[in-house]
């Protein structure tokens, strides 16, 4: 039988039989299944991942009728990152006009909240005249990067010192107090933002730093939402699983510290979020196909259950694409495709 | 829809298209969209001499979808005397 092209998840290329691919397939989902306590992909939904895996094309899209939208995060730091030295609004232009997309984010090159807050006063007026200007629901987007609040960064002791070291109280009591203040800072510039006309806040890359970065954005989130009750939050997540650096931190009772999507999006509709993005990191030393399934698994659980739009993190690393910075279309499209067929996704 | 209102993707296509008065399949024709976005001033990819474009259309959309866009509420309160 002919050999089916494929990836690994870190993009190199390699090819596999049909037995082969169906095996990792459901290892794959298996993964996902155990360390989530969730279902793993019943015997249809892996058959059709086969199907997209083993189709001859380059590029593969989803049928017609099943078309999502797609929002994006950081792109008019991107852009000019890549050389197209462009301003800002113009990036935005370039998004809307030539590459269509449905929505858009402006953002600042150094993307968290903390130094954002002392320079709000100039990013709103780049953001109130981008609004004149473009006709796409327009972001603004930052992280809540709470590692920027440890020493000599920020005001903190920092607990990768502490901890250590064995002051694991001092850490925790460290990782309290950057909430407070990070919760602060979110809530400031996303209204400075929404005063400014935005038509939705993101905040990005939650978790990064653990399970405070996740109580800081829930935080803040429920704030914003008590402000402006129809402020649109988009949350976007950094990691499929929150880590416990603190360990003891809860919202609503439920402690954060290993939580996967399906619980993460739980909290996140508690605290008013709009739109979730969920993630489901890429494992490079293991196939796109076992990648994806995984990921479909994982996003899947969270689907079934959200009263809330999701749009699933499909990006370098993350919802199966692979680890490059040229992600190759090949697998993009098949991952986009498995995510928006077999997930109950809103969008992208 | 997603984003002032909640909705899932499905409802959100349904909402739209009753609204432009089109089927849900047709939201994704770009052909039919364009033609369209263009009868009704919403702003297209490619907008010719005259036609709304920014705020301006904007202002379009969230008339025809009969939504709340922050943008365009500040504008209203930013011109009005």
């Amino acid at each position: 039988m002919a050999k089916i092209f494929t990836r690994y998840g870190d993009g190199t290329a390699t090819e596999m039989s049909e037995a082969e691919l169906m095996q990792d397939l459901e290892a794959g989902s298996a993964d996902a299944a155990e360390r989530g306590k969730i279902p793993a992909l019943s015997q249809d939904e892996l058959k059709h991942l086969f199907d997209i895996f083993a189709s001859r094309n380059n590029f593969v899209s989803v049928e017609r009728g099943h078309e999502v939208v797609l929002t994006y995060d950081a792109a008019t730091l991107k852009i000019r990152r890549v050389g197209v030295a462009v301003d800002r609004i113009q990036a935005l232009q370039i998004y809307e006009k030539i590459m269509g997309a449905d929505t858009m984010e402006l953002c600042h090159v150094d993307y968290s909240f903390k130094p954002l807050k002392p320079i709000i006063t100039m990013e709103q007026p780049v953001l109130e005249q981008a609004l004149l200007t473009t006709h796409i629901p327009l972001f603004y987007g930052a992280m809540p990067n709470l590692g920027i609040y440890s020493q000599p960064d920020g005001p903190f002791p920092n607990p990768a010192e502490l901890m250590p070291n064995g002051k694991i109280a001092a850490a925790m009591e460290s990782y309290e107090q950057t909430v407070t203040e990070a919760v602060k800072d979110i809530v400031t510039v996303a209204s400075a933002m929404h005063e400014s006309g935005a038509d939705g806040i993101n905040i990005d890359t939650v978790g990064a730093a653990g399970d405070a970065d996740f109580l800081a954005a829930l935080l803040a989130t429920e704030e914003l939402k008590k402000r402006y009750p129809g402020i649109c939050i988009e949350m976007g997540m950094a990691g499929e699983f929150v880590l416990g650096m603190h360990g003891g931190l809860t919202y609503d009772g439920v402690r954060l510290a290993g939580l996967y999507p399906h619980d993460q999006l739980k909290l996140a509709q508690k605290a008013g979020v709009t739109i979730f993005g969920p993630v489901v990191n890429t494992n490079a030393t293991e196939t796109s196909p076992w990648n994806v399934a995984r990921a479909t698994t994982f996003i899947k659980a969270a689907g079934e259950i959200a009263s809330i739009p999701i749009h699933a993190n499909m990006g370098m690393g993350v919802g199966g694409v692979p680890v490059n910075d040229h992600p190759p279309i090949d697998i993009v499209s098949r991952a986009s495709k498995a995510m928006v067929e077999i997930c109950r996704l809103d969008g992208l | 829809m997603q984003m002032t209102r909640g909705m899932k993707i499905k409802e959100a296509k349904q909402f739209v298209a009753s609204k432009l008065k089109i089927s849900v399949p047709e939201l994704t024709d770009p052909v039919v969209m364009t033609e369209l976005r263009q009868d009704l001033q919403l702003g297209t990819m490619s907008p010719q001499p005259m036609d709304a474009r920014g705020i301006e259309a904007k202002f379009r959309i969230a008339e025809a979808l009969g939504i709340s866009i922050n943008c365009v509420n500040r504008f209203r309160q930013k011109t009005k005397f």
